[in-house]
């Protein structure tokens, strides 16, 4: 039981960054935009997260560094370049109507390609491990809940013991929910992924709507990648370690069905189910059999979900096409 | 007020080398039905497009109320009070009704409450009945469609354009639409209808638009005019209007289906205790609303549809007698029981677009013939003489199928399945999509296949048709036999009404 909590507790951390990767995709995939270059973005996230922090405190010099100001510029800065990302595989795709998942897979090796070139730039400039100091290191894995909450049996340790970027994404998958269900622009960006023909006769702005939410959901999935580099690989980069969150992130959309509030304990979950075999060992089982268990999950949950056919669970209508008004 | 709304002046529209559109005028009035009748490739929905703002004009000038105006969006479109309700729906499946409504709503808030109560108010005034709560992919076609009318109402829309609206409705359905549609044109709303369906336009309509592949060939006031002289308008000669349909001496049973029963992979019976009998020498047509199973029959007969239960037995030349159940198409072409099956979607399950006409000939041959080649030389008379004698409009037989119109398609289609005077013979929905013209060339075929002696199933979406062509018909509904007629002494409502419940509704409901 004890070991269960703990690695719950765990996978609360890891899943943080699934996290977001998930909810930046729902956004995106919401549009009907199927942005496969996750892995990419959540890659440049991470490094990019790491290195502004990093400079900025090389330039005030040690010490000096404002925990809050770094904190700012790591979310501003890897949330910069998956926006960055976003709006080129926009341009790619909505602009001048490449294929998506072609552009897709170019943009996770491409994304994966740059945050290692900009990595081993930085470990050879610093001469050694890219990393912040200790103080700053507390900063972004800052458990700041009460202790008294943190305390409480089993569900303390699992939901009241994790960092600030937890709770800021659980914020954010509650927000994404009700901006999606509740609010007009949500229902308009929800049309346009379902049916554009629709969205268009309707006179709503296609373009500026995939544009937007690839954008912005880019944006989200980096500071996933972020999230991880600064609190699970406690802000050192190491190249492979972020190697498949992004991959992940995709499968877990599915997983959660397109729905934000399901990316919550979805996410704890596949966290769980990736770092379980660091945690509970069982003699003579192989760990590569323990790595593919959240793909074996995601690959029952397809089959469910498309063999009973609910309407209100497939993905958005046009998910992957590309609009052109013209074209008939 | 000025009568006339919208008045279109030598609109040109070109799709590359292609002129859909050729100096068209056209006045819409307010208070008025206005029928845009035209073969297929006529150019209707294309001059509806530009007047809804997905295609901008090439050339001539549309005045509102008399000033020039570009509509260049939908969104200007709706400003100008313009509303289109298309072909195929514009709606949102996994939205309510409400919602699909609010997406037109210029107003930044999501009311849902007073969003509902402008729906029922709407409704009131014109005599329709939806529920807002409603999601669409629960809705029946005639639902969606009401959505479709309602979406454009709310929206403010005077002048509503209709692409052939009727096309999916039983009759029934199109009378109660009819009956809207009189409803707002007294309300002084400016209506446009695009159909090809002669006598819906001589029922609802006040004034007749007639174009021409692409060109305009005249307005006409509906109640100076007739059927005959609209057609020779829209073909621009002569064509009778009438249906050969000559009767067959001594038919014998050919195709015995006893208790056929078939589920689809959720396990919902799409086919439920089907029986019939199609004999020699006879049209056996099957009517029902879209989706009541007729796909499904037609493919477990063929061995495409796996088969719950029941028997669909082949009467062979010595009266013996042939179960279908249960084989593959591979396997009962084997045993020698020729089948010609012209399935509903031409080049998924039909043709190869890519490919030529030959190939596509060869494909119902490739088996013949020994060693590891091909024989190419007789599909490749066969697909000379389909050329030739059906008319087929194509610069040679290895030119790709899928660029060919869909007329001559279909053509290639049903003279590679009658080419071998199949002695049974299946269509769906063989003339979809087919203009008047190519349409009669079909009934011939399949006419002249019935008087060689073959058994021919035809399911048919229009009545009219239906009642001309066939000997007996047969009735689905929601899978489940409904009755089968003499096509002779029946009557396209009673047909209706056999569509909507098994049985049809006998007595007091009757109009």
């Amino acid at each position: 039981m004890n070991a269960l909590i703990l690695l719950l507790g765990a996978a609360g951390a890891y899943g943080t960054a699934l996290m977001f990767g998930t909810l930046g995709e729902v956004l995106t995939e919401k549009s009907g935009n199927m942005n496969l270059g996750v892995e990419g973005i959540m890659y440049m996230g991470g490094i990019f997260g790491l290195i502004v922090p990093n400079v900025y405190e090389m330039a005030v010099g040690t010490g000096n560094a404002n925990p809050f100001v770094a904190i700012m510029l790591a979310v501003i800065s890897s949330f910069a370049v998956g926006a960055f990302a976003g709006a080129l595989f926009s341009f790619i795709t909505v602009t001048l109507r490449a294929n998506q998942n072609v552009t897709g897979l170019a943009m996770a090796t491409f994304g994966t390609g740059v945050a290692k070139f900009v990595g081993e730039l930085r470990r050879l400039k610093v001469g050694g491990y890219v990393t912040l100091s200790n103080e700053l290191k507390f900063a972004f894995d800052n458990h700041f809940m009460p202790q008294f909450l943190k305390d409480i049996p089993v569900i303390g340790r699992i939901l009241f013991n994790q960092s600030e970027f937890f709770y800021l994404a659980i914020i954010l998958a509650i927000a994404m929910h009700f901006f999606l269900t509740k609010t007009k622009t949500g229902l308009y960006l929800r049309a346009v992924g379902e049916s554009p023909v629709t969205a268009d006769a309707a006179g709503i702005n296609i373009t500026k709507y995939k544009y937007l939410a690839t954008i912005v959901g880019g944006g989200i999935s980096a500071v996933g990648g972020m999230v991880y580099t600064m609190t699970t690989a406690g802000c050192v980069w190491i190249e492979a370690s972020l190697s498949g969150t992004g991959w992940l992130a995709v499968a877990l959309v599915i997983f959660c069905t397109w729905r934000p509030l399901n990316s919550m304990w979805a996410s704890i979950l596949f966290g769980a189910l990736m770092i379980m075999y660091l945690r509970i060992v069982i003699p003579f089982f192989p760990t590569e059999l323990y790595k593919i268990l959240p793909y074996a999950v995601t690959i029952v949950v397809l089959v469910i979900t498309s063999t009973r056919n609910i309407k209100d669970k497939q993905p958005p209508a046009s998910l992957g096409l590309n609009y052109f008004r013209e074209e008939r | 007020m000025q009568k006339c709304v919208i008045e279109l002046k030598n609109i040109e529209k070109r799709f590359g080398p292609v002129v859909a559109n050729d100096g068209i005028n056209l006045q819409i009035n307010r208070g008025e039905i206005l029928c845009l009748l035209g073969e297929n490739g006529s150019g209707k929905t294309t001059l509806m497009n530009m007047l809804s703002g997905i295609y901008q004009p090439d050339g001539g000038e549309i005045y509102a109320d008399g000033k020039p105006v570009a509509i260049r969006s939908p969104k200007d479109a709706f400003d100008l009070n313009i509303g289109m309700i298309h072909q195929h729906y514009h709606l949102v499946d996994v939205f309510t009704a409400a919602q699909n409504i609010v997406l037109l709503d210029e107003d930044g808030k999501m009311d849902m409450s007073a969003v509902n109560s402008r729906v029922s108010e709407i409704c009131s005034k014109y005599g329709f009945d939806i529920d807002p709560k409603m999601k669409v992919y629960d809705m029946s076609v005639s639902q969606k469609q009401t959505v479709e009318i309602v979406k454009i109402l709310y929206r403010g829309a005077e002048i509503l354009i209709l692409d052939e609206p009727t096309a999916v409705l039983t009759p029934q359905e199109t009378d109660k639409l009819f009956a809207v549609l009189r409803n707002m044109k007294k309300d002084n709303k400016a209506i446009i209808l695009i159909t090809h369906k002669l006598a819906e336009v001589m029922d609802v309509s006040d004034k007749v638009a007639i174009l021409r592949k692409g060109k305009y060939v005249g307005t006409v006031i509906t109640r100076e005019s007739d059927p005959q002289k609209l057609t020779d308008m829209m073909v621009g000669r002569t064509v009778s209007l009438n249906i050969n349909r000559p009767e067959y001496q001594n038919p014998q049973d050919k195709l015995i289906v006893e208790g056929l029963t078939c589920l689809n992979y959720e396990g919902v019976k799409k086919l439920d205790n089907v029986s019939f009998t199609a004999k020699t020498g006879e049209i056996l047509g099957v009517a029902g609303i879209a989706g009541s199973g007729q796909k499904e029959l037609l493919e477990s007969i063929t061995g495409l549809y796996p088969v719950k239960a029941g028997s669909v037995r082949f009467i062979n030349e010595d009266k013996s007698e042939t179960e279908l159940v249960g084989k593959t198409p591979g396997e009962i072409r084997k045993i020698g029981v020729g089948m010609g099956f012209v399935p509903e979607d031409r080049l998924g399950m039909g043709l190869v677009g890519s490919m030529g006409m030959t190939n596509n000939m060869m494909l119902r041959s490739w088996r013949k013939g020994k060693g590891i080649f091909f024989n190419r030389k007789n599909p490749e008379k066969l697909a000379r003489k389909i050329w030739d004698d059906l008319e087929v409009v194509t610069p040679s037989t290895t030119f790709p199928v899928r660029r060919m119109s869909g007329g001559n398609i279909q053509k290639v289609l049903v003279g590679r399945e009658i080419a071998s005077n199949p002695p049974v013979l299946l269509t769906a929905y063989a003339v979809r999509g087919l203009d008047i013209n190519t349409s009669y060339a079909i009934y011939n075929l399949l006419t002249d296949q019935k008087m060689k002696g073959a058994a021919v199933m035809y399911i048919g979406e229009e009545l009219d048709v239906l009642l001309e062509l066939c000997d007996r018909i047969l009735v689905l509904c929601g899978g489940k036999v409904s009755g089968i007629v003499d096509a002779r002494n029946t009557t396209k409502e009673e047909i209706g009404f056999m569509m909507t419940s098994v049985g049809g509704i006998k007595g007091g409901d009757r109009k």
